[in-house]
């Protein structure tokens, strides 16, 4: 290698090496403080800014879906399995809305409930037909129904 | 010297590239078109509708290869520019600058079909998550490249500081594939890494990635061969080549 080329290796070398370590510098502080979205117990725990707007994310508790029937407003409730917060919700839900399904709601707390103004849901990275799916669950059910000791 | 060292000499003189890379092409488009053909038909017509989203899950059929050849391109782009800034080979700054308007091409489908997706799964076409907003840092990285490239007038200097902005920008590039990883995001994660795709649903998806994945380097030789042809005008072999073609074309 030429004495010119082995230096514009070493600059452009060092030049990536100082990116780099920039780059990685600025991504691990933004992960400290870059949060999308706060869960149930960080919300209630008082990580999310007090009186201001964020982003609650959680699994619609089963069962706890209550719509209005003369108008579109809905509440439910959003759980991360530890803790639960009451949300109300006035608009049009995304088509994946149901129980069980992951959801992030915007809006603020408003006493002990989260007022949404709007909520997106969040679907998961697997994908399969319904049969399988189907075949899954029937599954499960019979592992559980099983291993449940007998009364 | 080594003959695999020697051919790597030979493939970067223009001439021998532009006679190689015109062989290659009409096969690349065949196979992409084939592979492609396929892989829509598996995907939007004997694929099963997901068990969560129905029909609109088939749109991973064009946004995820698309993402992923956003990436690829980059990574590309970036490797030739690192050798044309150290090397100064005339064909790895064409072969740079070629692969820019393509990914920043896939860069724009990938984020409106992920919009197009988004709207009817999510209840929103755009949110700022770690995901979405990296990869919109990627198309402005294409473009400031591209943008960069045009704004010099000799094309040698203009290619190799629009390099040296493709060698920087490369720190996007991990943080759009992991961001999904590192953040909570709206984004799900990753899908074909973890396997967690039925394979009546699978093939169909590797298919036309490998479709995007060939037609991209087919479209990279075209225009590396065009732009070949302009750097090096005036040259033996391209006056060679102008008169063949007026006699082909006057048969």
């Amino acid at each position: 290698m030429t004495p010119t080329r082995k230096r514009r290796l070493i600059a452009v070398g060092l030049i990536l090496l100082a990116v780099g370590v920039a780059a990685a510098l600025t991504v691990t502080a933004l992960s400290q403080n870059m949060t999308y979205l706060f869960s149930p117990t960080e919300a209630l725990a008082g990580k999310a800014p007090p009186g201001a707007s964020f982003k609650l994310g959680g699994i619609v508790l089963e069962k706890s879906i209550r719509r209005d029937p003369a108008s579109l407003k809905v509440d439910f409730i959003v759980s991360d399995r530890f803790k639960q917060i009451p949300v109300e919700y006035t608009g049009i839900l995304p088509d994946l809305f149901r129980e069980g399904q992951s959801i992030v709601a915007t809006g603020k707390m408003q006493g002990d409930h989260f007022a949404a103004r709007e909520v997106l849901a969040k679907h998961d990275e697997s994908y399969m037909p319904k049969e399988v799916k189907d075949a899954i669950d029937k599954a499960k059910a019979a592992h559980a129904s099983e291993i449940k000791p007998k009364p | 010297m080594h003959p695999f060292v020697l051919w790597f000499h030979k493939l970067g003189s223009p001439p021998y590239f532009h006679r190689l890379a015109g062989r290659f092409l009409p096969w690349l488009y065949a196979l992409a078109l084939l592979a492609g053909a396929m892989g829509l038909y598996g995907g939007l017509v004997i694929a099963p509708a997901d068990y969560q989203q129905g029909d609109a899950f088939r749109m991973i059929y064009v946004h995820v290869p698309c993402a992923y050849m956003s990436l690829f391109a980059y990574a590309l782009m970036a490797a030739n520019s690192f050798v044309a800034l150290v090397w100064r080979i005339k064909l790895s700054e064409t072969l740079a600058m070629a692969s820019a308007p393509i990914g920043a091409a896939f860069t724009f489908i990938a984020l409106v079909t992920g919009s197009l997706w988004g709207k009817p799964m999510w209840g929103t076409w755009w949110t700022w998550d770690a995901r979405l907003t990296s990869e919109l840092v990627l198309l402005f990285l294409y473009l400031g490249v591209i943008g960069l490239h045009h704004a010099i007038e000799d094309a040698r200097q203009a290619a190799r500081a629009a390099a040296f902005l493709a060698l920087i920008g490369i720190v996007n590039l991990p943080i759009v594939h992991y961001s999904v990883l590192w953040w909570n995001t709206l984004h799900q994660g990753q899908t074909l890494a973890t396997a967690k795709i039925s394979p009546s649903m699978a093939w169909p998806l590797l298919s036309m990635i490998f479709a995007t994945q060939v037609y991209f380097f087919a479209s990279l030789l075209a225009r590396a061969r065009a732009t070949l042809l302009a750097l090096e005008a005036g040259k033996d072999w391209v006056r060679q080549i102008a008169l063949t073609q007026k006699v082909d074309a006057h048969g």
